[in-house]
């Protein structure tokens, strides 16, 4: 079998040289923009389907260039890079159509589109990253991509969150390079290695102990993991296309996505589980699912509710992570996708109550259901599953997080999956009853569409539609061969291959 | 008889004198003898760099009279690195320069070129000697130009900051020249590389080590020395700030790295090791800190070259452990020049948002902050270089400092390292978001446009700080540490 190198390269390139050439576009051309962003988003999205055909049928795709001394650039692609960087192709093609709509007539587009392809190619570097040190390089130009994005607006606010995002996401950045280079110290070359890089060394275990504290608090401020999160609520001024490709794309992702790298390619399930880490990290990962669901509960403001409900549910994946067994595993990497699809749904929806009718509050939204039933539809979907009611794709994720816990004999967990659903009923339900079943009181805040043919406009509404349908699916069809579940099993019979 | 690579490196000093002597014969023809003489002295020293890189070291002694008798120059890669570095900024300098100062339909000061060329000349001769009393007078050539430059088109305070400047220039130079008559009354010599190798055996060197090193900290800045340095830099003109920032503190520092190289450091013992890496961590969190709360954006970028050179010292306590001698050389060699060419573009893009609004206060720049996505992009770059993110040449050199660090075990200076990228960040970051920040002023004090001249050059520095992460494997042999004997004289 023939290593393939341009693959790799060509993916991030699809979206890194269109984002280059945005920054070169007058702010009128906007159909010349409209075109190349969204020919990008699909040039990406078909390269990564040829590389996600390749990879089930065991080709091989790697790019090796020398870097640092003994430290090269390495972007390889397994099967769980595939996963990421599916989730995160598919849903950037979405969130462009949608952020065309959303943004028109705005200014500073060529800026925001230019800084929005950067983010994406760093979350394609991330994913493809083939070790320890391309993920932390991408990781910090992920960082540097998306601050644009979250000061987009230039208001005093935005910028304070931006301020507050740096401080979190630089200092993690930081304490991770230190991890790093602390590592690669004690062992030479970080490349991945499915079982783990370190089985191969002799290190003293204290070392590894703190080594791994670092890399999952660094990791972890993007993950946000309570008490790291502080940035991710106040990032919540930026757009709402933004906010979907933070919570559900890009950056929360990336964290839990070098959480899950570091336990099961660096260190390896049998070094992480002998020197006592999960259990900890179990315990930080159900801490952080609960907190962030009380206070979703406390959150009036519909996008800070949901910001607060990543927190709660990017915790699943690494709960899924740090409890053993591949049951659990199966249902922490399945969530990456299924948190995904649903909350990406969640943010286009609450988009479309702000830019339609003004509605930013969910006091506000009573009765909204019957002007816009196609967005609350999809809403109502993605909400159940993430209290995970069946057959919707979040039950999968619960169903297989719990089985898998008991399974090992970690009971607890089900008390942690018990609490966070009721909380999570708590915090959607009413949203939803008020918005199907309460009648409006007063006008909406600020109706700024009056076509009354669809309820808003069809780049607005087709996004949230194909996520929620795409959440359905995931759940409905979990067991065919080619839903995220199936893909899961496949990563994990390849991490627990004696 | 036929010109051999060797016969470049005088060239490479004699080019630019003359080019300076023609500027001042010629004040019409200024521009027309800059760009010449500076093309020409590129080419020369794009000779050496080729040289170098075929045959190793070059050595060319003048009239034909070998070291210790007549002046000897020599080329190995620390000092093509030094020559590469001065003639890419000094370059984009003066290209930016041309549309700089005709800003009010005026022309550059009379003073400009020759003043610029002999710089050069100064900075080339310092690159290429190892002689400890020619090297003084090269720092001598260094520091005047620089004052002079400094003080050019001046008003009030940039006169007051350049006299300033020039005392303290002065009396570095004293203590530089007391330590090195001290040790060639004692061992009657002037080869840097024989001195450093005996001069703490002596009894002068107790005197004359601490004077030559005072004396080099005081014109590198190195904290608490540091205190002409933020008000000649933020005062000159733009492209001066840059050739002062990226290249003159650079030339003393390269005279430590030259003294350190030729032995130096491995006879300071730990304790003054760890002093000098102190001293230095000091000015990486005082500059830091000072460039924060700095009102105005030149100021402010002239006290991130405060705390970039306090790195610049760390090369004492890292690389006083053999393992990580080499790993921490080519750490500060990298530094040096990703910080030599993202400060140039931090203060050549600071001068055009200067020319644009008649002013550079931060409080009052938001959202005016340049209309030019270039100049945007020239502070956004050189600023991830700085702050030492990926990808950067900055990235690189603090990737290297760090391994030195962890290996050798010195963990304080992980944890300086640590503080000294936040605090860059957020210096940095200050500057950045005004980029985004929405205008508070109303539409009519709209910033002008600045002429591409200014801007290109401006981002073309930045670029290649960026573009220097790329191109470890390619420096590489030029950054391997020399033979510790010092090859550089022999």
């Amino acid at each position: 079998m023939t290593t393939v190198q341009w693959l790799p390269l060509a993916v991030i390139s699809a979206s890194l040289v269109p984002g280059l050439m945005n920054f070169f576009l007058g702010e009128e051309r906007h159909g010349t923009r409209v075109a190349l962003n969204i020919a990008a988003a699909v040039l990406k999205l078909t390269l990564v389907v040829v590389m996600l055909a390749g990879v089930s049928s065991g080709e091989i795709y790697e790019v090796r260039v020398r870097l640092l001394p003994t430290a090269d650039l390495v972007l390889h692609a397994d099967a769980l890079s595939l996963l990421f960087v599916t989730l995160s192709a598919s849903l950037w093609l979405l969130t462009t159509l949608y952020a065309v709509a959303y943004l028109d007539g705005s200014s500073h587009r060529s800026r925001f589109f230019g800084f929005f392809s950067l983010c994406v190619s760093a979350t394609a570097g991330i994913a493809l990253a083939g070790n320890l040190l391309t993920l932390l390089l991408f990781y910090e130009a992920l960082t540097l991509a998306t601050y644009p994005l979250v000061v987009h607006r230039g208001t005093q606010e935005a910028l304070a969150a931006g301020r507050l995002y740096l401080a979190y996401t630089l200092s993690g950045g930081m304490v991770l390079l230190i991890a790093v280079a602390w590592l690669r110290s004690l062992v030479g070359p970080l490349d991945f290695v499915p079982g783990g890089l370190l089985r191969e060394h002799y290190v003293d275990a204290t070392k590894l102990v703190v080594i791994f504290a670092l890399l999952v608090i660094g990791f972890g401020v993007k993950a946000a993991l309570v008490p790291l999160h502080g940035w991710l609520p106040r990032a919540m001024v930026a757009p709402a296309p933004v906010s979907a490709l933070l919570h559900a794309v890009a950056v929360v992702k990336a964290g839990v996505f070098g959480i899950v790298r570091v336990v099961y390619d660096v260190y390896g399930i049998d070094l992480a589980q002998s020197l006592g880490v999960l259990g900890p990290l179990a315990v930080f990962a159900s801490v952080t699912i609960v907190w962030g669901s009380v206070r979703a509960l406390q959150q009036d403001e519909l996008k800070k509710r949901l910001a607060f409900s990543t927190v709660s549910q990017v915790a699943y994946i690494a709960l899924g992570t740090a409890v053993l067994g591949p049951i659990a595993t199966i249902g922490g990497l399945v969530h990456l996708v299924h948190q995904g699809l649903m909350k990406i749904t969640l943010f286009f929806c609450a988009g479309n109550l702000a830019e339609t009718l003004g509605i930013h509050h969910v006091s506000e939204m009573r009765g909204v259901g019957r002007r816009m039933p196609l967005t609350m539809t999809a809403f109502t979907v993605a909400a159940f599953g993430m209290i995970g009611i069946p057959p919707i794709a979040g039950f999968i994720s619960k169903w297989y997080l719990g089985l898998g816990a008991v399974s090992v004999g970690a009971h607890w967990v089900l008390g942690v999956l018990m609490i966070s659903t009721v909380l999570n009923a708590a915090y959607f339900l009413p949203t939803v009853y008020a918005a199907w079943f309460q009648e409006p009181e007063d006008p909406w805040p600020r109706e700024s569409v009056s076509t009354r043919t669809i309820e808003t406009r069809w780049m607005l509404l087709l996004p949230p539609l194909v996520t929620g349908a795409a959440a359905l699916a995931a759940g409905l069809l979990a067991g065919g061969s080619l839903s995220p579940l199936a893909w899961a099993q496949f990563i994990v019979a390849q991490e627990y291959r004696p | 008889m036929p010109l051999g690579i060797d016969d470049a490196l005088p060239f490479a000093v004699v080019l630019p004198a003359v080019a300076a002597v023609a500027a001042v014969v010629m004040p019409h023809w200024g521009r027309a003898v800059g760009l010449v003489g500076g093309l020409m002295t590129a080419a020369a020293v794009v000779v050496i760099a080729f040289g170098n890189r075929v045959g190793g070291p070059i050595r060319y002694a003048l009239g034909g009279w070998p070291a210790p008798l007549g002046i000897e120059l020599a080329a190995d890669g620390l000092a093509v690195v030094m020559l590469a570095l001065v003639a890419t900024v000094m370059l984009t300098a003066g290209v930016y320069a041309l549309r700089y100062f005709d800003h009010d339909g005026g022309a550059e000061p009379a003073l400009f070129w020759p003043l610029a060329l002999l710089l050069w000349t100064g900075l080339n001769a310092l690159a290429l000697s190892a002689d400890a009393f020619n090297v003084y007078v090269t720092l001598e050539v260094v520091s005047l130009a620089g004052v002079g430059l400094c003080a050019l088109g001046g008003r009030g305070e940039a006169i007051v900051a350049a006299l300033r400047y020039l005392l303290a220039g002065m009396l570095a130079s004293l203590l530089y020249l007391l330590g090195v008559a001290l040790l060639y009354v004692e061992h009657g010599t002037l080869d840097i590389a024989t001195l450093a190798q005996v001069a703490v055996t002596g009894a002068a060197g107790f005197v004359a080590v601490p004077c030559i090193l005072a004396g080099l900290a005081l014109k590198a800045a190195l904290f608490p020395l540091h205190f002409w340095l933020p008000a000649a830099h933020a005062n000159a003109n733009a492209p001066v700030s840059a050739l002062l920032s990226a290249l003159v503190v650079k030339a003393a520092l390269y005279l430590v790295l030259r003294w350190w190289l030729a032995g130096l450091g491995m006879g300071l013992g730990p304790i003054l090791v760890q002093l000098l890496g102190a001293l230095g961590a000091a000015a990486v969190l005082w500059g830091s800190v000072q460039a924060l709360v700095a009102a105005r954006l030149k100021l402010s970028v002239a006290y991130s070259t405060v705390a970039q050179m306090g790195y610049l010292f760390l090369l004492f306590p890292l690389a006083a452990n053999p393992t990580t001698a080499s790993t921490a050389w080519a750490g500060i060699v990298y530094l040096v020049v990703a910080h030599g060419l993202a400060k140039a573009a931090l203060f050549l893009a600071s001068g055009s948002v200067l020319r644009a609004h008649g002013h550079d206060r931060l409080g009052e720049l938001a959202g005016l902050l340049p209309r030019s996505p270039i100049t945007k992009f020239a502070i956004g770059l050189s600023g991830v270089s700085l702050i030492g993110l990926p990808f950067s040449g900055g990235f690189v050199g603090k990737w290297l400092l760090l391994n030195a660090a962890i290996v050798s075990g010195q963990w304080w200076w992980v944890a300086l390292i640590f503080a000294g990228s936040l605090l860059a960040a957020a210096y940095v970051f200050r500057i950045v978001a005004l980029l985004f920040a929405q205008s508070e002023s109303p539409i009519d004090v709209a910033p002008q446009h600045s002429p591409m001249l200014m801007e290109l050059p401006a981002l073309g520095l930045a670029l290649a700080a960026v573009g220097l992460g790329f191109a470890y494997p390619a420096l590489e042999s030029t950054l391997a540490l020399p033979d510790m004997l010092g090859d550089h004289a022999r």
